[in-house]
């Protein structure tokens, strides 16, 4: 076992994928100089300036390169540095590279992975804070992979490098330096794979990224109530493992659906829709969902705080599936 | 002084174009002929007219060199090497299309001979021709990539980005621009106050040069320099092709943005009546091969039409088969 951060795991997937693989690209703004964060840190050290290649502010135009490389037979490995930023490139994202594939008659492959961050937390304010992923989750050809945890992050990466189809690859700012101990021999998690977070009998909560460690916390707690909760990651929204959240709700027969971005239209709410059509019987509540208000995420540090879901309101929403009010009352 | 020999086009070369020009304006008159009879569907764009610059550049090419086009592509993927008959099965949508009928009139591609795709969306083709190049480079060959636009492309952002990036990389791409002087309805003068695209790219250092578009063989000569130095390594360039679109935006258009064109001008803005007075002139090219060209071509139009007709329609389940590459 050796301990690492979740950010390590990244850079070193990324190395280990680049010295495997002389088509594996990394291409962004400053990726040379390891970015803001220092996931590419080291890179162009050991891979040069032609494979570690630092761009422009030029989203849209990074992302259509890559997808041409791709095209061309690389597997680029693309950094936006805020997810908010892939407004920017989001033609290319979505009509050339989820589509190309297909508008092609199956000629082209895109094998990108686009890297980049998402979530609130830092006072970023509402240009740099927000949560995006229901958007790529509505655009078929497009994989989406959000890792909780630095074993998942190395583990789904280098499956995502691997992946013939275009995955963006949704990052946490506020997991990257948690530390966790992670085994030596590590191998590639596929995608389309939920993980049992930790296993429970009472109500199932599904949650991503970083509500997987709030959701847990919330289960700790619970558990010193006498209410035994399950905690599943799906780790990627596309393709979902809905088999994984069936399986539990049919233990459970309750589930909480969290993740931080905004409730309305968010991916939780697909979901519910698949788990009530799939297992409408064995529900024994309504589903509750648990996200961020609609509003754009305020910068007061006051404001945040309170508009960021968190344990708490994961707390809520199992006690209401459970029919039980705050304080253990039936 | 000019060499009288020098300036005379090798018959064979002028043939060829004659015979890839003839090959565009006959399959697309049908083209318009079968989307008009509902034979060939959706948003149809017709490049009648503007075949010099797609002959001219594409004669060139290797089939290992890569080409991206954009909404008004069929000239573009015919010059490259794509067969007819497939283009044509894809434009009726059916299962023997180049992309089984899942991609259509503006998102043709035919990896086979090199031309990686059109493109709707106006100007999104520009920087995958660049990481075509750039992957053609990181690879040690001379493969080059060439990416058509029209004038409409160049007031998008995306464009400059890539202008940028591709000048900032030295990429071995050519960008030529079909300057047909109008952005879908609406003439260049009401959109942008620079009247050349190559002055647009100027101050990145960008290679370039305007050329009468509607003359095949300059488009040819012109491109002939930049693909020297582009299997040397050097890049990027721009070729202006300044040139005249003969149907409407879309077929449909009613056009009411401008005014039907006298025969005499056609006469001067048509590429095939120029190449063949120039043939004639030039002794390479007679009344019997004219004819020769231009009915061998009527059959091949035929046979693709036949060709599409008798294909069948892809299976439904075809479209959520697809979506994903295994």
């Amino acid at each position: 076992m050796t301990e690492t951060t979740y950010l390590q795991a990244i850079t070193t997937t990324l190395a280990e994928a680049m010295r495997a693989d002389p088509r594996v690209l990394v291409l962004g703004e400053d990726v040379a100089e390891g970015g803001p964060w220092g996931a590419t840190r080291g890179l162009a050290e050991e891979f040069g300036a032609e494979r570690v290649r630092n761009t422009p502010i030029s989203e849209a135009a990074i992302c259509g390169i890559a997808i041409g490389a791709a095209q061309s037979g690389f597997r680029p490995v693309v950094e936006i540095m805020f997810v908010d930023f892939l407004t920017l490139a989001f033609d290319q994202l979505v009509n050339q590279a989820a589509k190309a594939h297909f508008m092609s008659g199956g000629q082209l492959q895109v094998p990108l992975v686009l890297r980049t961050q998402g979530g609130a937390g830092q006072r970023g304010g509402a240009q740099h804070s927000q949560s995006l992923e229901a958007w790529l989750t509505h655009v078929p050809g497009l994989k989406v992979v959000m890792p909780s945890t630095a074993a998942d992050a190395a583990g789904l990466l280098a499956s995502a490098i691997a992946d013939p189809n275009p995955v963006v690859f949704v990052e946490n700012k506020t997991l990257y330096f948690l530390r966790e101990e992670v085994a030596d021999d590590r191998e590639p998690v596929s995608l389309g794979h939920a993980r049992v977070v930790r296993a429970g009998r009472d109500a199932t909560v599904v949650a991503l990224s970083r509500l997987v460690h709030e959701s847990v916390a919330a289960a700790e707690q619970l558990a010193r109530e006498g209410i035994d909760v399950e905690v599943i990651d799906p780790r990627t929204l596309v393709p979902l493992d809905l088999e994984a959240i069936i399986e539990s709700v049919r233990r459970t027969h309750r589930l909480v659906v969290a993740h931080e971005a905004i409730e309305h239209g968010g991916f939780g709410a697909e979901i519910v829709a698949q788990v009530q059509a799939a297992a409408f019987d064995d529900l024994d509540a309504p589903i509750v969902r648990v996200g961020a208000p609609f509003a754009p995420v305020p910068f007061s540090p006051p404001l945040e705080d309170a508009y960021l879901p968190g344990q708490d309101e994961v707390e809520a929403a199992v006690r209401a599936t459970l029919g039980r009010t705050y304080g253990g009352e039936h | 002084m000019t060499d009288p020999a020098a300036a005379r086009l090798d018959g064979d070369v002028g043939l060829g174009l004659l015979r890839t020009m003839w090959r565009i304006r006959l399959f697309e008159e049908r083209v318009g002929q079968l989307t008009r009879g509902d034979e060939v569907h959706g948003l149809v764009h017709l490049s009648i007219g503007q075949e010099g610059v797609a002959a001219g550049v594409c004669s060139q090419l290797r089939l290992d060199d890569v080409v991206y086009s954009g909404h008004r592509a069929h000239g573009h993927a015919i010059a490259k090497g794509a067969p007819l008959h497939r283009i044509m099965a894809e434009l009726m949508g059916r299962s023997d299309g180049l992309c089984q009928g899942l991609g259509g009139s503006m998102h043709l591609v035919d990896v086979e001979h090199g031309f990686l795709g059109a493109t709707g969306v106006v100007g999104g083709n520009v920087p995958l021709a660049l990481g075509s190049a750039l992957a053609g480079r990181l690879l040690g060959g001379d493969q080059v990539a060439v990416v058509f636009f029209g004038d409409g492309a160049v007031q998008g952002g995306i464009f400059i980005e890539s202008v940028n990036l591709a000048t900032l990389w030295r990429l071995p791409v050519i960008l030529v621009c079909e300057n047909n002087g109008f952005a879908e309805f609406t003439p260049r003068s009401a959109h942008t106050n620079v009247e050349r695209v190559s002055d647009v790219v100027a101050p990145y250092g960008v290679v370039r040069e305007t050329v009468d578009g509607n003359d095949v063989v300059a488009v040819r000569d012109a491109f002939a320099r930049f693909l020297e130095n582009a299997r040397e390594g050097e890049g990027p360039m721009l070729l202006e092709c300044l040139t005249h679109r003969l149907r409407g935006h879309y077929e449909g258009d009613p056009e009411r943005y401008r005014e039907a064109l006298a025969a005499e001008e056609w006469q001067q803005l048509d590429p095939i009546l120029r190449l063949q007075r120039r043939g004639v002139n030039e002794r390479w090219l007679d009344e019997e091969a004219t004819v020769r060209i231009e009915q061998g071509t009527r059959d091949e139009v035929d046979e693709a039409v036949r060709f599409g007709r008798e294909s069948p329609f892809p299976p439904v389940a075809l479209a959520t088969e697809l979506v994903y590459a295994s």
